[in-house]
């Protein structure tokens, strides 16, 4: 095998790796909004599904993949809305909440592809967006300057989310209403008003992040995600609920992800092996989840519902 | 005394009633504040004083009664129209939030400096002035998990004076403070009702209430019994008029021969929270019969030790026997089964569980052997005897044993663990502040059962900053300070001046 062979298909399997990385991320860094105010979501993967379906049908519909990515944002913020009521306003188990969104997401997002659509329909989803002179960089320009636009948006809506969290005075409402409710109501900061501000922008992200998986492979099929959405929600616990934790966390699955495919696609690994192998992003999640639970940094309000006496 | 003008009443609530289920919290209350003086609100756990306090800030809505502002009624729905209104308010629990700096607790529910980019710089200096004007002294940028409790509560008092409310609530501010930090609020508050302000204040200590007070009103099952001013009254009238009988507020000491050792601490080293040494070389024995009091300021190791003893936190080094047994690396419910009890310090958080009921609660320690479990299954008929004996025994105020523990007033919830803890006859017994918090007549109640069980051969290791406590109660006095042991003196030679000398670390 010559040099440039391998090196081309390294520098390959990282752009892959960071493309795969980029639905994680943007789903991983709404949950963490929401989380650092005390709400679990754990119907991301629900979500994620109706993101995706409305931002391929519209763009199917409209060949406009920039309407496909409102579309993916906004069905996923019209979810916020309905956790938040849900959760905030009929102070429903968080928990169980979460698993009924997913299973509301699954199933309406398969029939309402199977009424509208029927057949798997390709469209011409993301190309790649190369930046002018970064992407004429050697190796890094193909690696990171060759992408589609969400991952851009992703990776830089890592700083943003932690600016908006450490920096901002609605950052760190959204900390003392995800520690210590009592005391934010105390002072006369809205509890619920907070809430439902993450819980919206964090579902908007996850409905994002569904279309970035569909716009990128340019189809729609029964439970595209494929637990994308539950590996998210981990990915903030292994991040400690810090964006770039939370990023660390979706590269390496990423990575992983991009290694066993190339592997797949070398022929490297074949057949059982190859279903194996497939499974290593998964087993591999949960030992880093062992290894790094420490729990340190969990918003001690986090699943516990706000109410103030009568 | 001068004639009073409608103009002078900053605030007056009349007729306030207020039902929880089961329970009257407030029955027609009227209670006013003059510009300029402290109001105290007096009564026993469970009178309805934060009840009412709790109303005037929002957090409740009364089912009757007018509040009126200057003369003006209002309706206040949450703190926000609270603060809006001028009022501020010291909660009986700590309303802080831990992962924030003191500056950002502050600023908290202030309209910001900047919409987008936090600014506290402004906010930081601010906070340095009035630390000068009031000293009170905060490092604006700790966390609050950083700061011990008394400098919790001066963040507490900052965010009101940051605030500049014309009418502060403090309820129960002293309780977790020393003697020494409570001489200094009490400048600060003298300062801030010179300022014009009004203060209502709100203690289960009765010689403050006589230093402090301007006026004092007394509740007594959600009504008002009694107003009355430090003037006119003494510290037993007051006791009286609480609890409705005689109280004795210095407790007796019965005969008792200390016997054989039930706990030998030898060369204790165990950690704080932070890593940091809390309890070093430490050395202690306390005999059956006995009781060994350990003064010292809050902070200075013996939450970590009581801690240690317990078995909830790690020694370092060193040997603890109880009983004849080894005890270091014991669990906490093997140095249960050793005839250990704890009360702990914290008893909200380390002592109860506020989602159980209260007979929940008060069998948490031993609902899993006879009587009151056979064969793996509960006895209801024994539980709800010894409950119902329990709650009498230390007045408890609560409306039924299956009431939610987290709807009780905060010192009856004191009262329900330490009614658990002393129930079982124990032969050594952990005492972590077993009177904070409480009502005068629980107290006595809680000194009487203490200096029964030593008389019936308990061995008392009493953590207790309240100096007249452990004086009145111990045998032997161990003064803390910074981890190690500073002094020990007798009962007869312990006096409140050597006491407090060796807790300020000067050697004798
Ligand atoms: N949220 C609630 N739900 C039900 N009952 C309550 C609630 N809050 C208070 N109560 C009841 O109202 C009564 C008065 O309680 P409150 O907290 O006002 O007492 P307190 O005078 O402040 O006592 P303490 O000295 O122990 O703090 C108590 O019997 C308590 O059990
Ligand atoms: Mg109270």
């Amino acid at each position: 095998m010559s040099d440039f062979f391998t090196v081309s298909v390294l520098l390959a399997t990282l752009a892959a790796g960071i493309r795969l990385a980029t639905p994680f991320l943007l789903a991983a860094l709404g949950e963490t909004l929401g989380q650092r105010s005390g709400v679990l979501n754990l119907g991301v993967e629900g979500v994620m599904l109706l993101g995706a379906y409305g931002a391929y049908y519209a763009t199917l519909r409209t060949e406009s993949v920039l309407l496909g990515i409102v579309i993916g944002l906004a069905v996923g913020g019209a979810m916020g809305i309905v956790y938040g009521v849900v959760t905030l306003a009929l102070k429903a188990e968080q928990g169980i909440s979460g698993i009924g969104i997913f299973i509301f997401g699954l199933g309406l997002s398969d029939l309402l592809f199977q009424k509208q659509v029927g057949t798997p329909t390709p469209i011409d989803g993301l190309g790649d967006l190369a930046i002018p002179v970064l992407g004429d960089l050697p190796w890094v320009g193909e690696v990171l300057f060759h992408q589609n636009v969400l991952v851009y948006v992703a990776f830089l809506l890592v700083p943003a989310m932690w600016y908006l969290i450490n920096r901002t005075p609605f950052g760190m409402n959204v900390r003392a209403v995800g520690e210590t409710p009592e005391a934010a109501d105390s002072l006369g900061v809205s509890v619920n008003r907070t809430r439902y501000i993450t819980i919206f922008v964090g579902n908007a992200l996850a409905g994002l992040a569904g279309a970035s998986l569909a716009l990128e492979l340019g189809i729609f099929q029964q439970n595209l995600t494929n637990g994308h959405g539950f590996i998210a929600v981990a990915l903030v616990y292994f991040g400690a609920w810090r964006p770039v934790g939370v990023m660390a966390g979706s590269m390496v699955f990423g990575l992983v992800s991009a290694m066993v495919l190339q592997w797949k696609t070398l022929g490297i690994v074949v057949g059982t092996t190859a279903s194996i192998v497939g499974m290593f992003p998964a087993v591999l999640t949960i030992l880093v989840l062992v290894l790094v639970s420490r729990r340190t940094g969990s918003p001690s309000a986090l699943t516990r519902p706000f109410e103030r006496g009568h | 005394m001068a004639p009073t003008t409608a103009g002078d009443l900053l605030l007056e609530m009349e007729g306030i009633t207020k039902r929880f289920p089961g329970v009257v919290a407030n029955e027609a209350v009227d209670f006013d504040v003059r510009r300029g003086e402290v109001h105290t609100l007096l009564g026993e756990n469970g009178a309805g004083k934060s009840t009412l306090m709790k109303i005037l800030y929002g957090l409740y809505h009364a089912d009757e009664g007018e509040v009126r502002l200057s003369g003006k009624p209002v309706t206040i729905n949450s703190p926000s129209d609270a603060i809006d209104r001028g009022i501020g308010m010291i909660h009986q629990h700590f309303m802080l939030v831990p992962t924030l700096t003191v500056a950002e607790n502050v600023a908290l529910g202030l309209p910001p400096i900047r919409r987008i980019r936090q600014d506290l710089g402004p906010v930081r200096e601010r906070i340095s002035e009035l630390s000068d004007a009031y000293g009170l002294q905060v490092d604006p940028d700790a966390y609050i998990w950083q700061l011990a409790v008394g400098e919790r509560q001066r963040v507490e008092i900052m965010k009101a004076i940051y605030r500049d409310v014309s009418l502060l609530i403090l309820d129960e501010p002293t309780s977790v403070l020393t003697p020494a930090e409570v001489d200094d609020l009490f400048v600060t508050l003298r300062q801030m009702t010179d300022g014009g302000r009004g203060l209502v204040f709100i203690s289960h200590k009765l010689h403050e209430v006589m230093a402090l007070s301007d006026r004092i009103t007394v509740l007594r099952g959600g009504r008002v019994t009694g107003r009355t001013m430090p003037s006119e009254t003494s510290r037993e009238q007051l006791a009286h008029m609480m609890v409705g009988r005689e109280v004795q507020l210095a407790p007796t000491r019965l005969e008792s021969k200390a016997a054989e050792a039930r706990l030998k601490v030898k060369d204790l080293n165990v950690l704080g929270d932070r890593g940091t040494p809390a309890v070093t070389d430490f050395d202690l024995e306390v005999r059956s019969g006995e009781v060994v009091g350990i003064a010292g300021v809050s902070g200075n190791g013996q939450r970590e030790l009581a801690e240690a003893l317990a078995g909830l936190r790690p020694v370092v080094s060193g040997e603890v026997v109880m009983n004849g047994v080894e005890t270091t690396d014991r669990t906490p419910k093997e140095i249960r089964r050793l005839g250990v009890s704890y009360i702990p310090e914290e008893r909200m958080r380390d002592g109860a569980i506020g989602e159980f009921s209260v007979a929940e609660n008060l069998i948490l320690t031993d609902h899993d052997r006879p009587p009151i479990s056979r064969r793996g299954l509960l006895d209801f008929k024994q539980i709800e005897d010894g409950c119902s004996d329990l709650v009498r025994r230390f007045t408890v105020k609560t409306p039924t044993l299956d009431t939610p523990t987290a709807n009780l007033s905060g010192g009856n919830i004191q009262k329900l663990v330490i009614a658990r803890e002393l129930s079982g006859e124990p032969e050594l017994l952990i005492a972590s502040q077993p009177t904070r918090g409480v009502d005068i007549g629980a107290a006595e109640y809680i000194h009487t059962v203490l200096m029964d069980q030593r008389a019936g051969g308990t061995a008392i290791l009493l953590i207790s900053e309240d100096l007249d406590e452990v004086i009145g109660l111990s045998d032997r006095i161990a003064v803390m300070f910074e981890g190690r042991i500073m002094g020990t003196l007798d009962q007869e030679e312990a006096t409140v001046q050597r006491l407090g000398l060796l807790m300020a670390g000067v050697s004798e």
